[in-house]
C-alpha cells in the first residue's frame, strides 16, 4: 500500500496547486504572488511557507501598548487598602474600587487596541503560515480575556503562541503555556496549592491541549496531576514557582508513583501512547477537511502524521511539511471544501483583492458577531469550526462584509455612508485588455469568478453575469463591484 | 384529508425557517412537501398552553442596575443611613416619594418605574427580590459570564444555548433562539447552536440588493437546488443560502407591520417592538433575547437612572399592551435581570458602585404577581453588600420546569429548586 503522505509528483504543482496551498496555509494572494509561488516548485514554495525565518519580517508596532494598566497594588497601597477593609472604611474603599474600574476601562480599551493590532498582523504579515498557526494555537490553547482581564498579558501569550508557533510541540509550546500568566489566570492555576488544588489546568492540559478528551487518562490522574501542577503561578509579568503552595508528597499518575511537579507531569503526559494522535488529527482539521468524522483515508492520513510527529520529538514542521507536500493535501477531494473562518474570510478577501482593510474595529466587530473574536474564544475549547460558523444571520453579514470591503458600506449601518466606496476594482481586470480577439463581457466574468470562487459556476449565475456586465460595460468600476457582490454572496465563495 | 392550501408561509414554517436545522432536515423540497399534508391549523397553532407554542423573553439590563433604588426599602433606616444623597423617599413622604405596592409594605418601586407598577396593579407583573449567587463577582465581564452559563465559574457554553442542545434532536434550528444586538449573547450559545442574531430587521438582509435592481435579481434567481451528499459543505451552503433568502423576507415583512399598541421611543421599546411583531408573525422561535445598556451608574445617578427606569418601565408595559392587543400575551413569558445590583452604600460621586443581589422582574399573565422572595436584610451586610435570599438559577429552573417544559437539572447541571413564580 502506498504511504498516505507520499509527495506530490513535482510536475503536478501549478497554479492551481499553488493556489490552495496559499489558501491553507495562508490567507491567500494575488494571482502575482501565487504565480511567483508556482515558480519556485512544490519543495521551495513549501519550504518558503513553513520555514519562514528566510523571509524578511517586522511586527506590527506594538510599542504604544502599556504593560502597566493591570499592574497590582503597590505594597503600601495594598496595605492601606486591607486597614480600611478592617476598619470598614467604605470611603477610602470607594476609592480603590473607582481607581481599580477606571484601569478596567482603559485596559478594555486597549483590549480592542490590540485586537485590531493583531488583525493587520494577519492582513500584512509576509509569514502568512506563522500567524495562521498563531491563530491555531490561539484556538488550542484558548484563553478569553474577559476572565484574564489584562491585556498585557493577552498580548504577551500572543508572542509567544506567534514565536513558537512551529517549535516543538512540548518544550516550546506546552511547557510554555502551563507557565504563561494569562492560562494560568484563565484556569485558575494561581489558585492551585496544597491545601486547595484546583484541577481546571490539569484537566484542560489532558483534555483539550495534549490527549484528547477521555483519551487515555482517569478523573484520578486529573486529581493527582493537579497537585503536580500547584505553585505554578505568576508574580506581575512573569511565571514564578510558589514553593509555600507546592504539594510536595508523592503522586500516582497513569500508575507511576513520585515526587511529581508540573514538569514531570508534562514528561507523563509525553509518555502516553495517545499523546501522538489529538494535535496531529486536530492539525489536519485545520488545514485539510473541517468535517467532524473520520472517514478512512483521513484515518491513514492522522495516522501517518502522528508517526512523523513522534519520531521527530514533538515538532511541528516536519509534521506540517510532509503534509504540506503530499499528494493527498492537493488531491480534488480537499479542494474548495473547507468552511473560511470569520479572520480567513476576511483577511483572505482582503489579501486576494488587495482590499482596502478599511476600519480595523469595524472589521473585529463583525467577525465577532460572525462568531470569531480574536483574544475571545467562546470557552476553553477555542472555536469548533466548520458548519458551527454558519447559520443564516451570519451567512448575510459575510456576504454584506465583503460589500462592506468592496463599497464602504458600512454592515453595521443602516443607511450608505457616502464617499466611503472608493475602491478600484479595474486594475484586477486591467490585464485583460491586452488579450486578442476576445469578448471582454465573458473575459471578466470568468476571470473575477475563478479568482473570487475558485471556478466559473456552469449553471445560470455565469449567463446572468454576463448579461450585467454587457448591459453596464465590462471596463466600468461599477459593474466590477456588481459582478464582485454577487460573486461574493455566492455559497461558494464561503469555501477556500 | 383535505388538502390544504399552499402558501408561502406554511412552507417557510415547516421548512425551518432558519438555516442550520437544514444541517438534518433532508432536502428543503422533501421538507416541503410533507408540509402540503399537515392541516394548517396546527402548523401555526396559537393555542395557550401547548408548549410548543411558548415564548421567553430574556431582558438584559447591562451594567448592573441598582436594584435598591428601583425596588426601594423605604421601611429600612439602614437604607437612608446609607444613602443620604440618593435614597427614595417613602410613598407619599415627598412628592418624589417611592410608589406603593398594593398590599406591600415597607417596599416600593422607584417614582420612574410606573410602568412596573401598572403591571403589578394588573397581575401581569412580578418582582423577584435579592437574586444573585454565593461569593458574588463584581466585574461586568465575569458577572455577566456567569449569569450566561449559570454557571459559577463563567467559563461555559450558554443556559439557553444548551436548552437548545437539549430539546431539540439533530442540529437544533437556529431560528429557535433570536438576539437582538450586534452581537450573539453567551447563554444562547449551545455547542450546537448559535442564536440568529441582528441589529434590527432591515440588517438582517443581503444589502448588495441596493446596488442595483438586476443585482437584486440575480441575488434572488441564484440556482440553489442541490441534490448531492448532505455531507458536503457546498449543499450545506446552497440551503442555508436559501433559508436565509426566505427567512430575511419574512422577517422584515413581519417588522414592518404596523404595532396595534401604542409605543414610547427609545432603544428598548423599538427592540421589544420588533419582538412583538415576529411574535404576532409567529416565527418559530422560542426564546428571544434584548438587551438596554447604561446602568453603571458610577457618577450622578439620579437622572440617569430615572430616564433608564422610566424607559424599562414605559417599554415592558408597551409590550404587554401591544402583545395583548395580539391575544398573543398568554404565550409570552418576560424576565428581566441585571448582571449585579449596586453596593448599599451610594459613593462620593453622586453614584453607586458594583454590588451583588438585585431583583428580577417577569412579566405575563402566568406570573404570580406582585412581590415575591424575602428582601436581603440592610442590617445584615457582607463585605457591604447584600446577601442574595434566591439563588437566579432557582429562578432559571422555575422557567425551564414550568414554563419550558424542560429539565431544569440536565440544563443547569444541578439541581436548584425550581422557583414558584408561575401561577400554578
Amino acid at each position: 500500500m502506498a504511504h498516505a503522505l507520499s509527495p506530490l509528483p513535482k510536475k503536478n504543482f501549478g497554479y492551481d496547486e499553488a493556489e490552495h496551498l496559499l489558501l491553507r496555509a495562508g490567507f491567500g494572494g494575488t494571482p502575482a504572488q501565487i504565480v511567483a509561488l508556482s515558480d519556485l516548485g512544490l519543495d521551495d514554495a513549501v519550504e518558503s511557507l513553513v520555514h519562514w525565518e528566510t523571509v524578511d519580517a517586522q511586527l506590527n508596532d506594538d510599542s504604544a501598548f502599556r504593560s502597566d494598566i493591570m499592574e497590582p497594588l503597590a505594597t503600601e497601597d495594598r496595605r492601606m487598602r486591607d486597614r480600611a477593609r478592617q476598619r470598614g472604611d467604605e470611603t477610602t474603599l470607594d476609592k480603590f474600587r473607582t481607581m481599580r474600574q477606571e484601569r478596567q476601562r482603559q485596559d478594555r480599551r486597549q483590549m480592542r487596541e490590540i485586537q485590531s493590532w493583531w488583525l493587520e498582523q494577519l492582513i500584512e504579515s509576509p509569514r502568512p503560515l506563522q500567524e495562521k498557526l498563531t491563530l491555531f494555537w490561539h484556538g488550542h490553547f484558548a484563553t478569553g480575556y474577559r476572565s484574564v482581564e489584562d491585556s498585557w498579558h493577552m498580548m504577551l501569550q500572543n508572542h509567544m503562541l506567534r514565536e513558537n508557533a512551529g517549535g516543538n510541540f512540548k518544550t516550546d509550546l506546552v511547557q510554555r503555556i502551563i507557565r504563561d500568566p494569562a492560562m494560568i489566570k484563565y484556569l485558575n492555576n494561581n489558585q492551585n496549592t496544597r491545601r486547595a488544588p484546583n484541577e481546571n489546568l490539569a484537566r484542560e492540559l489532558m483534555e483539550l491541549f495534549t490527549l484528547g478528551e477521555g483519551n487515555g487518562y482517569t478523573e484520578d490522574d486529573i486529581k493527582e496531576g493537579a497537585r503536580a501542577l500547584t505553585g505554578f503561578t505568576f508574580r506581575d509579568d512573569d511565571f514564578a514557582f510558589n514553593r509555600r503552595n507546592y504539594d510536595e508528597n508523592t503522586k500516582r499518575i497513569f500508575g507511576r508513583t513520585g515526587q511529581f511537579d508540573g514538569d514531570d507531569f508534562v514528561e507523563l503526559i509525553f509518555q502516553r501512547q495517545s499523546i501522538a494522535w489529538f494535535v496531529p488529527w486536530k492539525l489536519h482539521r485545520f488545514f485539510v477537511d473541517d468535517q467532524q468524522e473520520m472517514t478512512q483515508a483521513t484515518r491513514r492520513v492522522v495516522e501517518q502524521m502522528s508517526r512523523t510527529f513522534r519520531r521527530s520529538n514533538w515538532e511541528v514542521r516536519p509534521m506540517l511539511r510532509e503534509l504540506l507536500r503530499s499528494a493527498w493535501f492537493y488531491d480534488s477531494v480537499n479542494r474548495q471544501t473547507m468552511i473560511k473562518s470569520p479572520v480567513q474570510l476576511i483577511v483572505q478577501a482582503i489579501r486576494t483583492l488587495d482590499l482596502p482593510a478599511r476600519n480595523l474595529t469595524r472589521l473585529n466587530q463583525t467577525c465577532s458577531v460572525m462568531g470569531q473574536e480574536l483574544f475571545m474564544p467562546p470557552s476553553v475549547k477555542g472555536w469548533e469550526g466548520g458548519r458551527k460558523w454558519i447559520n443564516t444571520s451570519t451567512l448575510l453579514l459575510r456576504e454584506n462584509t465583503l460589500v462592506y470591503l468592496m463599497t464602504g458600506r458600512d454592515p453595521t449601518a443602516k443607511a450608505w455612508e457616502s464617499n466611503k466606496g472608493g475602491w478600484d476594482a479595474r486594475p484586477l481586470v486591467a490585464h485583460l485588455r491586452d488579450l486578442p480577439d476576445r469578448d471582454e463581457c465573458h473575459d471578466v466574468v470568468a476571470y473575477l469568478a475563478r479568482l473570487t470562487l475558485g471556478a466559473v459556476p456552469t449553471d445560470a449565475r455565469t449567463i446572468r453575469w454576463i448579461e450585467i456586465a454587457r448591459e453596464h460595460g465590462p471596463e466600468n468600476n461599477d459593474t466590477l463591484i456588481r459582478l464582485l457582490s454577487l460573486m461574493t454572496a455566492s455559497p461558494e465563495y464561503q469555501l477556500c | 384529508m383535505t388538502q390544504t392550501p399552499w402558501t408561502r408561509r406554511q412552507f417557510l414554517h415547516r421548512g425551518g425557517v432558519f438555516a442550520s436545522m437544514a444541517a438534518t432536515t433532508p432536502l428543503f423540497i422533501q421538507e416541503a412537501s410533507r408540509a402540503m399534508s399537515i392541516p394548517a391549523g396546527s402548523l401555526v397553532s396559537s393555542l395557550a398552553g401547548v408548549p410548543q407554542d411558548r415564548v421567553l423573553v430574556v431582558v438584559q439590563l447591562g451594567g448592573g442596575n441598582d436594584g435598591l433604588n428601583t425596588v426601594v426599602p423605604y421601611g429600612s433606616k439602614e437604607y437612608y443611613n446609607k444613602r443620604p444623597r440618593l435614597a427614595i423617599a417613602a410613598p407619599g413622604r415627598h412628592a418624589n416619594g417611592a410608589l406603593q405596592i398594593p398590599g406591600v409594605d415597607g417596599i416600593g418601586l422607584h417614582p420612574a418605574f410606573t410602568g412596573m407598577r401598572e403591571l403589578v396593579d394588573e397581575g401581569v407583573g412580578c418582582i423577584v427580590q435579592g437574586v444573585g449567587y454565593p461569593n458574588p463577582n463584581r466585574s461586568h465581564f465575569s458577572s455577566m459570564d456567569i449569569w450566561h452559563t449559570a454557571n459559577t465559574n463563567g467559563r461555559d457554553i450558554g443556559w439557553l444555548g444548551r436548552y437548545f442542545d437539549n430539546t431539540c434532536s439533530g442540529t437544533p434550528e437556529a431560528g429557535a433562539g433570536i438576539a437582538i444586538g450586534n452581537a450573539a449573547p453567551l447563554a444562547m450559545q449551545g455547542s450546537r447552536s448559535m442564536p440568529v442574531s441582528f441589529e434590527s430587521p432591515e440588517l438582517y438582509r443581503w444589502l448588495g440588493e441596493d446596488l442595483g435592481d438586476d443585482v437584486s435579481s440575480a441575488w434572488r434567481g441564484m440556482p440553489l437546488q442541490d441534490h448531492s451528499d448532505q455531507k458536503d459543505n457546498l449543499a450545506f451552503l446552497k440551503r442555508t443560502t436559501l433559508d436565509a433568502q426566505l427567512s430575511s423576507d419574512e422577517v422584515r415583512k413581519a417588522a414592518s407591520r404596523s404595532p396595534l399598541a401604542a409605543w414610547p421611543s427609545g432603544d428598548l421599546a423599538n427592540q421589544l417592538k420588533m419582538v412583538a411583531a415576529m411574535i404576532r408573525a409567529e416565527l418559530p422561535t422560542r426564546v428571544f433575547y434584548v438587551t438596554l445598556g447604561g446602568f453603571d451608574t458610577h457618577a450622578n445617578q439620579e437622572g440617569t437612572h430615572q430616564r433608564l427606569l422610566r424607559q424599562v418601565g414605559d417599554s415592558l408595559l408597551a409590550f404587554h399592551k401591544e402583545l395583548k392587543a395580539q391575544r398573543n400575551d398568554g404565550r409570552v413569558l418576560t424576565m428581566v435581570f441585571s448582571e449585579f445590583g449596586r453596593r448599599v452604600g451610594e459613593n462620593g460621586s453622586g453614584g453607586t458602585d458594583h454590588g451583588t443581589a438585585a431583583p428580577m422582574y417577569l412579566m405575563g399573565p402566568m406570573v404570580r404577581p406582585g412581590v415575591l422572595g424575602t428582601h436581603p436584610d440592610l442590617r445584615r451586610l457582607e463585605d457591604g453588600d447584600l446577601k442574595h435570599t434566591t439563588d437566579f438559577r432557582e429562578v432559571y429552573a422555575g422557567v425551564l420546569q414550568n414554563w419550558m417544559k424542560a429539565d431544569p437539572v440536565e440544563i443547569l447541571q444541578g439541581r436548584w429548586a425550581p422557583a414558584q413564580v408561575l401561577r400554578t
